[in-house]
């Protein structure tokens, strides 16, 4: 019996890409920051790419603790939500046409979000990964990390729980 | 009391761009007691289908009014920085009303404040989220 043949990449990428995209960008909040995402197979990198309305001490000048704060619950939110559409988006069970139309799927909602700020964030972009630690039928936990010139030193990292949408409607 | 204490602290508060880009305002401070509010805005909307405010829009209201709180401590000698903050989202914001927090430095040491604070809407006898939170006190 033949084995079915592969997918193209390109169409596997388009996919994953497009599914990305309509999670981020209909988000108006997550476009307000300017905040991005790259990805490489499943993993994401969120980054937020500076601009002086992030400011909030224009003395040093540093980001805004809520920005930061934001920027790092968006990080965990898209990390969760993309995790738990993996297999929907790899199976083609998710509909492109309803997302590309912004329908997007439930999200997780946050029930608390603690943020450690170790330095002050510098007037240049950010990047943050998110680490889903637990990820039950309701409740999940999420580790954030965020950093800026050098991967290992951390600017601030945050963990959170969040509420799963619930699976019949 | 220490009115002029206060007014640096508006006046820091009013210099921040990122309050400035969501046009918060800080109605009240004074003796470790901030209030700010922050207008319902459709750009800072986190769920596009039900119109409600994402939570980092209101962190960024409760760090701000937070920090005000601490500066304005009678006991704090000028500027800080949030050492952390926790937030507890108890629901979602109601579409279309501004969000109002009211935070108090209750305790500080030389090195640190310690604030909490309290998120409202129209609704104001069930919070939106509460904070608690660590700041830096400056040395002069």
């Amino acid at each position: 019996m033949a084995r079915k043949r592969p997918e193209p990449v390109q169409v596997v990428k388009q996919r994953r890409d497009a599914a990305l995209n309509a999670l981020v960008h209909g988000v108006p909040y997550i476009n307000f920051l300017g905040i991005e995402f790259e990805r490489r197979g499943d993993e994401l990198t969120a980054i937020l790419p500076f601009d002086d309305k992030l400011i909030g001490n224009p003395m040093l000048p540093a980001i805004h603790g809520g920005v930061t704060a934001g920027f790092l619950e968006t990080t965990a939110v898209i990390g969760l939500a993309w995790s738990g559409l993996w297999d929907d988006i790899e199976s083609g069970r998710l509909s492109m046409e309803r997302l590309s139309e912004g329908h997007l799927p439930r999200m997780p909602k946050t029930i608390d979000f603690t943020v450690d700020y170790l330095r002050s964030g510098l007037p240049r972009d950010a990047y943050a990964r998110a680490r889903v630690n637990r990820s039950g039928r309701r409740y999940a936990s999420v580790h954030v990390e965020a950093w800026q010139d050098q991967r290992n030193v951390l600017f601030a990292q945050a963990t959170g729980h969040f509420l799963m949408p619930s699976q019949d409607d | 009391m220490d009115t002029q204490k206060a007014k640096m602290a508006e006046h820091f508060i009013n210099a921040i761009p990122h309050c400035k880009a969501l046009n918060m305002k800080l109605t009240q401070i004074g003796n470790g007691k901030a209030s700010m509010e922050l207008p319902y805005d459709s750009k800072i909307v986190g769920d596009p289908e039900t119109g409600v405010l994402h939570g980092g829009a209101v962190s960024a209201l409760m760090d701000t009014c937070c920090g005000a709180a601490a500066m304005c401590h009678p006991s704090s000698p000028s500027g800080t920085a949030t050492i952390d903050l926790r937030i507890d989202y108890m629901r979602a914001a109601t579409p279309g009303q501004a969000v109002r927090t009211t935070a108090e430095c209750y305790r500080i040491t030389k090195s640190v404040a310690f604030v909490r604070a309290t998120a409202v809407d129209d609704d104001e006898q069930r919070p939106v989220a509460t904070a608690t939170g660590a700041f830096t006190v400056e040395r002069k």
